[in-house]
Formats: C-alpha cells, sequence, structure tokens
C-alpha cells in the first residue's frame, strides 16, 4: 500500500481568489507506478485549477479506460467525475456537456483509449466542437495491459523486450487539426513551463481544446530504443512556440520585440501571448500548421506548444442553439412541455 | 550553488534541530520512537549515554530541544520531548546490568572533584568506567547539588534523585560528604591528576534597601531558604509572602512557600511579562497554585515597625522605548503592600574565596575563572571547571555536557594527549527502506495536538510537600505524543547520477520542499523554489548537475516532514530515507566517521 499523503499544509502556501490552497486541488494518492508521467500531468492540472480558481464543484472529470484514465482520481477530489468504458470518454462527455453547459469539462485519455478503441468517438468530439479540455497522456502503449504498442508508436520503436514496431503512427495533433479542432497542442509531462500555461489557456478555451502531452511509460516504455521516453522526448523536443496565459483583468505587463509575440483573447477575456520560436510560424494558420508539422516529423524533430488556436469558432451547443440555462437547471415543466406541446411540434413537420 | 556536501556531518545533523540543540546532543528522535515500541529500557540507556539523568531531566530539564523542535514550522507547539524522556524513565525495568561499570583493572590514575553536583557527577560516570579513581569532595551531607537543596521535591522526588546519583556513585566513586575544600592550594598539593571544579554558583544576590538589616529575621535569600527547606531547616512561613524576582527560583520558592503557611504570596516583578525570565511552564504552574505576579513594581524599600517587617513599598512604573531602543521606566506612584515574610530571589553569583590567586588559575571579568570553551581548562594545565562554577548559573544539561567535555580533557591530560585533540562525532546513515512503500519508521503525519501534562489536584498537592505535581502521560497520552514525531533524523539522501528528471518526487511532497531547476546564486535561487524558501538560517540542499539536462535538484529543508513519500514516489530510488546515526563521542571512545 503506498503511504498516504500527509495532512499537513506548508505555512506559506497561498490561498488562490476563492480561498483555496493548492493542496485543496488534490485528489486522493496515486497508484501508478513511480516515476510515471502521468503523475506529473496530474501535478500541472493540479496547478492550473488552482491557478484558475476554478471552483472544484463547477469541474467535471472524465475517462475510459488505461492507466491515464485513472488519473482523474489523483486530482480534484472535490470535482464531478465519470469513469467510462474503454474509448467511450468522449460521447459520455458529450451528453454531459449537452446537459450541464455550466462546468468546466475536463477528459483524460491515453493514445491507446483514443487512438485505437475509441478513435471513433474522439473524431466527432471533436468535429462537434464540444466545450472541452481533452488531454492525451501519450505513452506510445498500453501501459495497463503491461506494455503493448499503441498507435502512436513510431515505426521503428523498440519494446521493453526487444521487438520493432512496424507499423505508422497516428498521430493526434495532425488528426484534430485536419478534423477542424480549434486548439491543438503537444507537450511533455516533463516541461510544467509549458504544460501549465497551456492547460490554463485550454481549460479557458470555448470548443475543443486537444492537449497532446508526451507522458512517459517509465515501466513500459522508458528505455533505450523508445521513442517516448524521458531521454528520447528531452533530446528531440522542440518548442515551436511558447505561450504565456494571462487572465483575464490582469495586466500585461511583458513587452515583446514586435513581429515575434501575438496575442489571442480568449473566449472569457484572458489573453494567451503566443512567443514565436520559429520565425515564420503563425499559429492561426491552419495550413500553415500543418505544413510545419510535416516538416518537423519529417526532420524526427517532436514540435510542441500551443500548436493552434481559431477563437472565433462555435462550440455545440451555439450551432445546435440550445438554450444558455443548463438543461440540468432548466424546471421539468420547461424540459418536458408534455404530449401535448409535442403534437403540436410534430404537426409544424407535416 | 556549489553541490552541498552531504558528508560533512554537520549538514544533516542541523535537520535535527532537536539533537542539535540539546547541549549533550541527546537522540530525541531515536528514543522517541525506542518509547514509541514500548522498548523503554533502549529508550532510558540512550538517553543515559548523552544526559545521564533522564529521569532527572525528564521532569526538570530546561528543554533547548524544544523551541527547537521542528514541528513549531508547520503547527503551534512542539513535541512534548521532555515528557516522553519521563515515560522512558518511569517505565524502565531494572538496567544495572547495562550500565557502565569500573574495570577491575585500574589505571592509578586519581582525580579530585570538588561538590557533588551534576558536572561533577557526570564527569565521574564518564571516568570511573575507564579505570580512573574518584574522589568527590561535598560540603553539604547529601549529594546532588542544588538538584537536592534548590529544585524542590514537588517537581523532582527524592526517590528519582537518588536512583540515578546512586548508579554513579556505586560505580566506585568516593564521595566525601561532609568535606567543603576551604583551599585550593591544599587540595593541589594532594597529588591528584587532575582536579575538576564544579562548585557552582552558590552565592544568592541580596537586596540592599533601607529596612534590610532591621527585618532581617524575616527576610531570606531564596537560594540559602530553598536550602533549608530542602533540609528540613524551615518548617514554616508567614501567611503573607513577597517574593522579589521573576526567574525560575522565583517560581521554585513561591510554590513552596505555598505548601508550608503562605496563603497570599506575590511574586512582584520589575518588568512586564514578556521580559520574565522563568520558563512559561514554570509560571503556569505557579499561578495555577494560586500565586499572584504583579508587574511593573520596583522594590524601594522594607517597612520595618518597632523592629518588625510590615511589608513592602514598592513604585509602580510604565516602560518605554527612549530614542535609542533602551527600555526606560517612569514612575506612577508609590504602593505599600504589607507581608509577613519577603524572599529574595534575583540572582546566584559566582564565589570562590577558596581558590588563592596564585596557583596559576587565572580569574577574568566578574571574578569568574578564565576557562575554555571547548576543554573545559582553566589557566592551570590540569585543572578544569563546569557547570554554574564555569561561566555562571545555567542549568541541569549544560553542567552535564560540561561534565563531558572536562571528562574527554581530563583523560587526554592523563594520558599525555593534548586536550585540544577531541573525537569527531560518530556518524552513520542507514536506509530505512524495508520494500515497496514500506519503511523501518512510523513515515505517517498524525495531526494530534501537544497532550497536556495532568497534574494532581490542588488540595492533594498541597497536603505533602514532596507530592509530585506532574503526573507523567498516560501509555494513550504517550501513544499519541510519540506520533507526533517528525522523525527528523531520517535523512532525504540524494544520489544525483539516478534522477532521470520525472519529477515525481517534486509532484508528490506535501509541502514543496523539492524543485528541479536551473542552478543559480543562493538568494535568487531560494526565490525559485516550488514555495519560495524563507528561512535564511536554514540552509537549502543542492545537488550535482543531473544527467538528462544539467539541472539542478533543490531541497529547502525547512518543512521537511520526512514523509518518505519522494523517495517512495521516485522510480530509480534516487532519493532514499536513511537515518542518522551521530553519537557524540565521550571520553574513552575513538571517533571515526563512516558514511552509508
Ligand atoms: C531554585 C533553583 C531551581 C532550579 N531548577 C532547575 C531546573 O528545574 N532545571 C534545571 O535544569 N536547572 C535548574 N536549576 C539550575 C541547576 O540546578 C544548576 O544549574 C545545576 O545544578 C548546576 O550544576 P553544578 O554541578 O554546576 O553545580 P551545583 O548543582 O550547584 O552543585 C555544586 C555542589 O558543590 C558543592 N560545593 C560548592 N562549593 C564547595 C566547596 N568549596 N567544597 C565542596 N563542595 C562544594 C555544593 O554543596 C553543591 O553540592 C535550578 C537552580 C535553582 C537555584
Ligand atoms: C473493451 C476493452 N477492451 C480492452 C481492454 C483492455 N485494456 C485496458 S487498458 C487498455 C489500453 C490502455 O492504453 P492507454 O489508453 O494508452 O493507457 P495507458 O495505460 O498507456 O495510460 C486496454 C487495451 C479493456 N479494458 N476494455
Ligand atoms: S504501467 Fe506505465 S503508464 Fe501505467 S502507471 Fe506504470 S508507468 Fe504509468
Ligand atoms: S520526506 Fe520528501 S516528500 Fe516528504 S516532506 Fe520531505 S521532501 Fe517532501
Ligand atoms: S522521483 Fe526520482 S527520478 Fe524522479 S525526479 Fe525525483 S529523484 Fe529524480
Ligand atoms: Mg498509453
Amino acid at each position: 500500500m503506498p503511504s498516504p499523503k500527509p495532512n499537513v499544509v506548508h505555512p506559506h502556501l497561498r490561498p488562490n481568489q476563492i480561498g483555496l490552497t493548492i493542496r485543496d486541488y488534490e485528489g486522493s494518492m496515486s497508484t501508478l507506478c513511480a516515476g510515471c508521467g502521468h503523475d506529473s500531468v496530474t501535478a500541472a492540472i493540479v496547478r492550473s485549477f488552482y491557478e484558475l480558481s476554478t471552483p472544484p464543484h463547477l469541474i467535471a472529470k472524465l475517462s475510459g479506460i488505461g492507466c491515464s484514465s485513472k488519473t482523474p482520481t489523483y486530482f480534484v477530489g472535490g470535482a464531478h467525475g465519470f469513469n467510462s468504458a474503454h474509448g467511450r470518454m468522449p460521447s459520455i462527455a458529450t451528453g454531459a456537456n449537452a446537459a450541464n453547459r455550466a462546468l468546466t469539462y475536463i477528459g483524460i485519455s491515453g493514445d491507446g483509449d483514443s487512438l485505437s478503441i475509441g478513435i471513433g468517438q474522439l473524431v466527432h468530439a471533436i468535429r462537434r466542437n464540444v466545450d472541452m479540455l481533452y488531454i492525451i497522456e501519450n505513452n506510445g502503449v498500453y501501459g495497463l495491459t503491461k506494455g503493448q504498442f499503441s498507435a502512436s508508436a513510431d515505426i521503428g520503436s523498440k519494446s521493453k523486450r526487444g521487438e520493432v514496431n512496424r507499423f505508422g503512427p497516428i498521430d493526434p495533433v495532425s488528426l484534430a487539426l485536419d478534423l477542424g479542432a480549434t486548439f491543438v497542442a503537444r507537450s511533455f509531462s516533463g516541461d510544467k513551463e509549458q504544460l501549465v500555461p497551456i492547460l490554463k489557456a485550454a481549460l479557458s478555451h470555448k470548443g475543443f481544446a486537444l492537449v497532446d502531452v508526451i507522458s512517459p511509460c517509465v515501466t513500459f516504455n522508458d528505455h533505450e530504443g523508445s521513442t517516448k521516453s524521458y531521454l528520447y522526448t528531452r533530446k528531440h523536443l522542440l518548442q515551436l512556440i511558447s505561450a504565456d496565459f494571462v487572465p483575464f483583468a490582469q495586466e500585461i505587463s511583458v513587452e515583446y520585440a514586435p513581429g515575434t509575440a501575438t496575442s489571442v483573447r480568449l473566449h472569457d477575456g484572458s489573453v494567451v501571448r503566443l512567443r514565436k520560436v520559429a520565425a515564420d510560424y503563425d499559429p492561426t494558420d491552419r495550413q500553415g500548421v500543418a505544413d510545419h508539422l510535416e516538416l518537423h516529423r519529417h526532420r524526427g524533430e517532436i514540435a510542441t506548444g500551443l500548436l493552434f488556436v481559431d477563437k472565433q469558432a462555435s462550440d455545440m451547443h451555439d450551432t445546435n442553439k440550445t438554450t444558455d440555462v443548463p438543461l440540468a437547471q432548466l424546471p421539468y415543466e420547461k424540459l418536458c412541455p408534455g404530449s401535448a406541446k409535442l403534437d403540436e411540434l410534430q404537426k409544424t413537420f407535416r | 550553488m556549489n553541490p552541498t556536501d552531504v558528508r560533512n556531518p554537520d549538514y544533516f545533523h542541523k535537520v535535527v534541530d532537536c539533537q542539535w540543540a540539546c547541549p549533550a546532543h541527546t537522540n530525541v528522535p531515536e528514543y522517541i520512537r525506542m518509547v514509541a515500541q514500548g522498548r523503554y529500557d533502549d529508550a532510558y540507556m540512550l538517553n543515559r549515554d548523552s544526559n545521564v539523568f533522564p529521569g532527572i531531566l525528564g521532569r526538570t530539564c530546561d528543554r533547548p530541544c524544544e523551541p527547537a523542535c521542528r514541528r513549531t514550522r508547520i503547527e503551534e507547539k512542539p513535541v512534548a520531548i521532555c515528557r516522553i524522556k519521563r515515560v522512558a524513565a518511569d517505565n524502565r525495568g531494572d538496567i544495572s546490568a547495562r550500565l557502565p561499570k569500573a574495570p577491575a583493572q585500574k589505571l592509578g590514575k586519581r582525580i579530585a572533584c570538588i561538590g557533588a553536583g551534576p558536572a561533577s557527577l557526570t564527569v565521574a560516570n564518564d571516568l570511573v568506567p575507564l579505570g580512573y579513581d574518584v574522589v568527590v569532595f561535598e560540603k553539604n551531607a547529601l549529594p546532588g547539588g542544588l538538584m537536592r537543596t534548590n529544585v524542590p521535591s514537588f517537581r523532582l522526588p527524592a526517590k528519582v534523585l537518588d536512583e540515578e546519583i546512586a548508579m554513579i556513585v556505586d560505580m566506585g566513586v568516593e564521595v566525601r560528604y561532609g568535606a567543603p575544600v576551604t583551599s585550593m592550594k591544599a587540595l593541589l598539593n594532594q597529588g591528584f591528576d587532575a582536579v575538576f571544579v564544579g562548585s557552582g554558583a552558590p552565592r544568592g544576590k541580596d537586596l540592599e534597601l533601607p529596612g534590610r538589616k532591621e527585618a532581617a529575621a524575616h527576610i531570606f535569600i531564596g537560594i540559602d531558604w530553598l536550602e533549608s527547606v530542602a533540609f528540613e531547616h524551615i518548617h514554616q512561613i508567614g501567611e503573607r509572602v513577597l517574593i522579589i524576582g521573576v526567574g525560575n527560583t522565583a517560581m521554585d520558592c513561591c510554590r513552596t512557600a505555598r505548601r508550608i503557611g503562605g496563603k497570599d504570596v506575590k511574586v512582584m516583578a520589575r518588568r512586564p511579562r514578556p521580559y520574565f525570565k522563568a520558563s512559561p511552564w514554570e509560571l503556569d504552574d505557579a499561578e495555577e497554585e494560586q500565586v499572584e505576579i504583579l508587574v511593573n513594581h520596583v522594590p524601594t524599600k522594607f517597612v520595618v515597625e518597632k523592629g518588625k517587617l510590615k511589608g513592602m513599598e514598592f513604585e509602580r512604573v510604565e516602560w518605554s522605548e527612549d530614542a535609542a531602543g533602551k527600555q526606560i521606566s517612569r514612575t506612577i506612584d508609590t504602593v505599600f503592600i504589607p507581608a509577613d515574610d519577603v524572599i529574595v530571589a534575583i540572582g546566584q553569583e559566582n564565589a570562590f574565596p577558596w581558590i588563592e590567586r596564585d596557583v596559576g588559575i587565572e580569574f577574568g571579568k566578574y571574578d569568574l575563572p578564565k576557562v575554555d570553551e571547548k576543554t573545559m581548562q582553566s589557566t592551570r594545565p590540569g585543572v578544569f571547571f563546569g557547570g554554574d562554577s564555569a561561566w555562571g548559573p545555567k542549568n541541569i544539561i549544560w553542567a552535564v555536557a560540561h561534565g563531558h567535555d572536562a571528562a574527554i580533557s581530563i583523560d587526554n591530560h592523563c594520558r599525555g594527549v593534548s586536550v585540544a585533540k577531541r573525537p569527531g562525532p560518530e556518524v552513520k546513515l542507514i536506509t530505512q527502506k524495508m520494500g515497496l512503500a514500506e519503511w523501518s519508521y512510523s513515515n505517517d503525519y498524525s495531526t494530534a495536538k501537544r497532550a497536556k501534562m495532568k497534574h494532581v489536584d490542588l488540595q492533594e498537592r498541597f497536603k505533602r510537600i514532596s507530592t509530585e505535581v506532574e503526573m507523567g502521560f498516560d501509555a494513550e497520552q504517550t501513544q499519541r505524543e510519540v506520533e507526533r514525531c517528525l522523525n527528523c533524523d531520517v535523512q532525504t539522501v540524494f544520489t544525483d547520477k539516478r534522477c532521470i528528471e520525472c519529477d515525481a518526487c517534486v509532484d508528490v511532497c506535501p509541502t514543496g520542499c523539492l524543485t528541479i531547476t536551473q542552478n543559480g546564486e543562493e538568494p535568487e535561487l531560494r526565490n525559485r523554489l516550488t514555495v519560495p524558501a524563507a528561512n535564511p538560517t536554514q540552509e537549502i540542499f543542492v545537488s550535482g548537475g543531473l544527467p538528462q539536462t544539467g539541472r539542478v535538484m533543490v531541497k529547502d529543508e525547512d518543512v521537511c516532514v520526512h514523509c518518505g513519500l519522494c523517495a517512495e514516489r521516485c522510480p530509480t530510488a534516487a532519493w532514499d530515507m536513511a537515518r542518522l546515526d551521530l553519537t557524540i563521542l565521550k571520553a574513552g571512545q575513538n571517533g571515526c566517521t563512516s558514511s552509508r
């Protein structure tokens, strides 16, 4: 049994705007392998929610099956949660969001959960632009079932036992971009300085935000010959663009050399400042981003950063013209006006 | 910053603040764990090795360890370290077989100790087992020094005192009672190989005010009066008693007065409460016994009528700070407070009328002997001082620490080794890992609050002066209190070569002690940590460059609760929890410093 997390708070921990400390955003003690990248992503999520001062009871955590999908238990103990069947988290999230648009949705999935069994679900959530943060904790293997290659494993990547992967990978970032996703990012569990601002921006973004996080499986995919190990990722990582998240109503004080930064004002008034590392990179040009991704893939580089953002698009509720009041809060008579009203409606279709 | 050198024994020792603060460097967390496991004999012996008098100190120690306790960095009150020491002493079995013994073959070296207080007794305790013949000269009829004559029996029962002194004397110490040393010269001529002066600070300060002489029959010097009560020369006192002074002696005087006739007992203080010299717990205990403490009263005269003491006159004052920050008083008015008896408890002084000034023992400021702080040697080789005699009144645990240091010097002196040569501490780091997420210490954090000592009820305690007030912790209190200890001796030990920078330790640490970051200069680096390292008195740990990125692991030891989670969540065992076993070596022990 892992030791429980001590019930002690650092005396200098500062409360956020709603009076909670970062420890109030923790969940129960992780049961993942020690050193798993997923735990670091959990810590980045905890930090992001704490810094955004999101009330825990207004958060809904959803997941499928896998080590990655276990992690919602380990953050924001006070949030709502649903652990669905393997690969089915997107439809549960879509349904939940349809019923109660007032919550902040965060879906945690793995490369197996999202790119194999659940790929049909994922693509429709993107297509519908469900307002949620969708994190893929990408380790190139099915960690929970002991390390089989997943659909994100690179050609030539070696398993722990030495066999070589021969099928080409699915890149969730390219997939999302191609399907019209409105917020696409990639990061690394071992780099919270990059990951936390991306997660905060993604949580503030209206619409589907996909964040692919390289998150090494320390037990089954951290050896020599793996292309998703800590060492390999650190060696091949290329930050294309760096994001600073500036919450609404906070002064933007950092000055950037002209032409090197773009500000994007998000739906809730907060601003993401994107600093280009590559000079000709434009994170609002879908085609240009796709070309860049192809180029870096070719060079064997892992392109990271808040790669693409489009704040214009309408989300599922806008498209459906749903009422502003969450369905879950509508009085029953309004939600279900009775058979007389139904007849009336049906008449209009005749 | 340069990588921290954890092979320097001081680095980890300073993390064990209680042990560091204890003048005798008692291994506190280890004995607390022993008590937790019911190993009272082991806990007693571990204490005895360092502080010689666990039963006495478990009741009376000044406890410099407690304000140092790291628990106060995360909550209000320290672990009740001293009380747990008493638990070990109260519950121990017969440990006589484990006590040191004099060897059959003696060295033929004779050591004289002056006074049978804790300092001399410690010297004897350390030297007799090495084969020295120790002769103690004591002017009183009983051993123990102020522990016998001044610490009242309701705080320290005679049985406890007798037992622990007997452990030393019964090794074969020759104590000559009723034998005051009246001439150092004469003693030096008796051919001892070394002399230890443990004669204490025996003179209580007097209060020279008008009326002092006329009312002498009803005015007492605190330490002399306590001694007279202890030796049963005084059995009673008037109903209205004034105690002048507000140190620990004053507290013992007022509480003693309450037991032998004092009904209206007032402690008169010149200054407000924050300036009191008495320990907070002594003040609490006195007030519990309905002693009144009056602040801002400056005594001006003893009022005598027809040759009889009527009371005392005081100026009531107000304190403020002058431009230089010095406290100055302003008199408000003058008040008369009636009294039958007055006890003056305003401090003690050293006095060495029996040391001739031409025997090579130099005296300096305040007529105190010149004594080397490490070796305890005076300016005359072979003559050593310790306890209150060296630098004025301190306390029992300092007397013990001085005794250990002097014993090392005496042993060196007699073997022809320089007294400056001191044994280093013996240091071991022992991993506490038992298995996956399994540790050989109780690493869980307990939220329990400090247990409160139970007292015998007021009526009962006033019936007999020797009724001990504190009842000691019961089993349930002990059980809870031991778990409050943070095991600060179980160190987080880092091996930088092993770290893969997965962040697991950084993420899991409940108190944000850890950071992986670029190295930098100390002030700036301290600011960049997960939680900025705000306590400048606490050194921070900085590793060497980490293999994958060259960044460094930084640990702010300040509020580490030694939960072991960093080591538990580390996939490569780059962190380990290892117990620091640090023993300050004593006379006759040879030092060797080893690492894991
Ligand atoms: C009222 C009072 C209460 C105290 N309470 C505490 C307490 O609760 N906790 C604590 O830690 N400390 C306490 N102290 C302080 C503590 O008792 C002393 O610091 C400690 O006993 C000093 O030890 P020592 O061995 O140096 O000398 P002492 O204990 O003073 O012993 C000196 C001995 O030398 C003998 N002696 C002196 N001159 C000669 C001579 N010329 N020839 C032969 N013998 C001689 C004396 O009779 C005495 O027995 C208290 C002190 C007082 C006055
Ligand atoms: C319907 C169904 N099919 C197969 C499984 C077995 N299974 C459990 S987890 C998993 C893959 C998990 O991989 P991933 O999503 O990458 O998570 P990771 O453990 O790597 O974080 C599979 C195939 C299952 N639980 N349910
Ligand atoms: S098996 Fe891999 S993915 Fe699963 S917890 Fe262990 S390290 Fe993490
Ligand atoms: S033992 Fe490790 S995890 Fe626990 S408080 Fe200390 S540094 Fe943090
Ligand atoms: S858990 Fe271990 S390997 Fe991971 S960062 Fe901490 S020390 Fe390094
Ligand atoms: Mg996976």
